[in-house]
């Protein structure tokens, strides 16, 4: 080859690589989908019998073979639901686990396992009384043994410790007959029920030891294969106890690059993304719809509050004073989203307070005083570890560092991957500072607020407040005497606490945007971070 | 024959430039201005944000358009260029300076220490370069001097074996022993008498080596273990454009672009040396 012939062949190359980069998905599975979609057979199933309270109701109840790719961020950090951490883990084992209850898209708890229940007048005894005919994914009938060992070994009544703690709460579990269960508490607690539904006290059969490998629950999807950090594959469950889902098979794929979300998206890789920033949705063309609610969860830059210089309550506000939610949102969402001034966001109704958000209105003089207060005058630089698969994470914690920046502080972002913010982050608490977002798995008020109670197994910031815990034990005495007002009322000095305390600062709930493709519809946002796949159908 | 290789002219008569020779230096030339100005001076700070600007469109003001934050683009690849020219440089030193030490001793001595050396080395290369850092950044963590370290061992076994193949073949010449017989110590017949000699083949094994090192580097950064944000190197600013490729397709474009001149550059170069 000539010295030119190769010159020309190398830049073509690069170029070649350059866009080669980008574009690595293939639209391979879109034509399989597109395909799918043309040569529906309009299959009707029987046993829509509880309809319940469906808006739109799709043209075709159940294709034969219908398919659906779905993107999401992380690969699935356990497939046993007691042991599942992450939220974008358990909105996935939502479609295949399901407990005694479940919450439906407005928040309620609906029956699932359970086709019924009572509760006794001092609030401590529940009976419920098991659905007939439902059955577990392999095909074995659900038994109140099931049931039994499910709650007593998330309860850890087996011995070991609780995996849920709410659940430490539980008495006994007894099972008088085939089909009752009658669950006694040790206090009354009003916001039993709502644990009960989180899809990590789900219902699994007693006699599968090895969940993650063989996972069953009784859900409208069943497992059917996984690759780590590829893809998960669900099948629908045909014998499901409620309305069937309506698409056959579904691949979760996972998209760890956020950068390439919109490539998927637009080549055809992936049909659905229930997460996109405002600018990915831009960049999408007409084959795609995009709906928006909002995520249902607490993004901001949570600080180590036992970690120099974090423990010093007048630096944390100080950055709080340095920080402008509103120019955050105008960067990173185009001004979408609700700023949020404390650990809990708007779909919690009553347990809400919207003033607390306005605790730091943006002040650099201010924060500049504070620090100088503090014996930081000439500022300091921390470390702000970010999950690199959450773009609007990454792009909010750009945007953080620059207005730090005014008061002389310096925020090193380090990207991280989703598995060791879990591991070094969350569970070992070896950070300085994180910016994620924090979900509740039920609106009920200690889903968000017990975790900064100092002794909580999962307080990763260690936050550390005598008043913070005496209002929270009164709150749940206050539960435990079923005086529901009372209650509210010391939530919300927790909340209060925490946003006076400056525990970390509060950015917002951020809006979410769902990117699907045009053919399929179904996709109902739900007041907690969970993606119902059941509900999604092809529309043509 | 060092003399040779640095273009200098022999006596009378003057040896004509071949034109990729010229045409690399030119390019490289550029890039090495370009990057030297960014050690001192940016037309903006390449962390301003500028809500205006989002996504702007090359203009008079902002040369090579703005990013998703309005930060200006042509700041921005001013300093990734810094960045991945840093990091390059680095990278084949380190694997320059550990290939010829190795390369060295194992060419020269021979015996067991060569037989050990080389099967680790042979180890080493077997696994791609790329794989081996990201396997080293998944242990010591991202930033950039790990993506250094990594590529810079990573690059090691290529000089190594080089040097290596030059060493045995000097050895053997009547000059290095008459030095031997002479009595001159080891470390100076390998240092002074013999690598001297090895420049020629080293010196393109570093222009190429660089190039691949420019180019594992946005790799790198491409996927995020590198340069971490709101820092930015070629490869990071590649990968952030790609949710945008459609709409401001100028953000990808000029990083990429600045990719190919500094590789194009210098291979240019690399060729037109050879030929001479």
């Amino acid at each position: 080859m000539t010295k030119r012939g190769k010159g020309v062949l190398f830049v073509s190359m690069l170029l070649t690589l350059t866009i080669a980069l980008g574009g690595c998905a293939g639209d391979k599975e879109a034509k399989d989908s597109n395909e799918i979609a043309q040569t529906q057979t309009a299959a009707s199933t029987a046993g829509t019998e509880n309809a319940g309270t469906q808006s739109v109701e799709p043209e075709t109840d159940s294709v034969a073979d219908s398919h659906i790719t779905i993107g999401i961020p992380q690969d699935l950090d356990s497939l046993v639901p007691g042991l599942s951490q992450g939220a974008g883990t358990q909105e996935i084992l939502f479609n295949i686990y399901e407990g005694l209850l479940k919450p439906d898209s407005e928040g309620n708890l609906v029956p699932a396992v359970a086709s019924d229940y009572t509760m006794s007048e001092d609030g401590l005894t529940y009976t419920f009384t098991l659905r007939d005919g439902i059955k577990f994914h392999n095909g074995n009938p659900v038994t109140v043994a099931d049931v039994k060992y499910s709650i007593e070994v998330c309860a850890g009544l087996n011995g070991g410790d609780p995996l849920i703690s709410a659940f430490s709460n539980i008495e006994s579990v007894e099972t008088p007959d085939e089909q009752t269960i009658i669950i006694t508490l040790k206090e009354s607690s009003s916001s039993f029920l709502a644990v009960l539904a989180t899809v990590e006290a789900a219902i699994v059969p007693a006699d599968i030891d090895d969940l993650q490998n063989n996972p069953v629950g009784t859900g409208p999807y069943k497992f059917v294969s996984r690759s780590l950090q590829e893809n998960v594959i669900l099948e629908r469950f045909d014998a499901y106890w409620g309305e069937p889902a309506h698409i056959q098979d579904i691949t979760i794929k996972i998209l760890a690059d956020s950068d390439s979300i919109v490539m998927n998206l637009e080549g055809g890789a992936v049909d659905m993304v229930a997460r996109v920033s405002t600018t990915q949705a831009a960049e999408l063309g007409d084959d795609f719809e995009v709906l928006e609610g909002t995520m249902n969860l607490v993004q901001a830059v949570y600080l180590n509050n036992s970690v120099a210089p974090f423990d010093n309550e007048l630096v944390r506000q100080a950055l709080c004073y340095a920080t402008n939610k509103q120019e955050i949102l105008d960067f990173v969402s185009d001004g979408k989203g609700t700023p949020v001034g404390s650990s809990i966001f708007p779909a919690f109704g009553k347990y809400y307070i919207e003033e607390l958000n306005d605790t730091y209105p943006t002040d650099i003089e201010k924060a500049k005083e504070l620090l100088a207060q503090a014996g930081y005058a000439d500022g300091f630089s921390f470390t702000m570890k970010v999950p690199s698969n959450y773009h609007q994470h990454v792009d909010t914690a750009q945007v953080v560092a620059e207005q730090l920046k005014q008061i002389g502080v310096t925020a090193n972002i380090e990207l991280i991957e989703w598995e060791a913010w879990l591991s070094d982050v969350y569970q070992g608490r070896d950070f300085e500072a994180t910016l994620v977002g924090v979900d509740a798995s039920t609106l009920t008020a200690g889903a968000m607020l017990s975790r900064f109670c100092s002794d909580a197994h999962n307080n990763f910031i260690n936050y550390n407040n005598a008043d913070y815990d005496t209002a929270y034990a009164n709150a749940l005495a206050a539960e435990a005497a079923s005086d529901d007002d009372k209650a509210t009322e010391y939530y919300k000095e927790c909340e209060t606490i925490l946003a006076d305390t400056a525990a970390n600062i509060y950015i917002q709930d951020m809006c979410e945007l769902v990117a699907i493709r045009k053919g399929y519809a179904g996709y109902e946002f739900y007041p907690l971070y969970i993606q119902d796949l059941s509900k999604l159908y092809i529309t043509e | 024959m060092l003399m040779k290789c640095f273009g200098k002219t022999s006596v009378g008569k003057r040896k004509k430039y071949p034109p990729n020779f010229v045409i690399g230096a030119a390019i490289t030339g550029v890039m090495l201005l370009l990057i030297l100005m960014s050690f001192f001076y940016t037309p903006y700070d390449i962390t301003k944000m500028d809500s205006a600007s989002k996504l702007a469109a090359p203009s008079l003001l902002h040369l090579m358009g703005c990013d998703n934050f309005g930060r200006d683009i042509f700041s921005r690849v001013l300093k990734g260029m810094e960045n991945t020219f840093v990091i390059a440089l680095l990278t084949v030193m380190i694997g320059t300076v550990g290939g010829v030490m190795i390369g060295a001793f194992t060419g020269y001595f021979g015996g067991w220490l060569d037989e050990v050396l080389m099967r680790i080395i042979d180890v080493v290369f077997a696994f791609p370069s790329i794989l081996l850092a990201l396997v080293f950044v998944s242990i010591f963590g991202t930033g950039r001097y790990n993506v250094v370290a990594a590529l810079g061992v990573a690059f090691i076994p290529s000089f190594a074996r080089i040097v290596r193949g030059e060493f045995i073949k000097y050895r053997e010449m009547d000059y290095v022993k008459s030095a031997q017989l002479a009595g001159v110590g080891r470390l100076r017949i390998i240092f002074v008498h013999i690598l001297p000699n090895t420049f020629t083949v080293l010196m393109s094994s570093i222009m190429i080596g660089f190039n691949n090192a420019v180019l594992a580097e946005a790799g790198m950064s491409y996927l995020g273990i590198g340069v971490q944000p709101p820092d930015a190197s070629l490869g990071s600013m590649l990968s952030e454009s790609q949710t945008y490729l459609f709409s401001a397709p100028w953000y990808a474009v000029f990083p990429g672009l600045m990719i190919i001149l500094l590789v194009l550059g210098f291979s240019l170069l690399a060729d037109g040396m050879k030929a001479r």
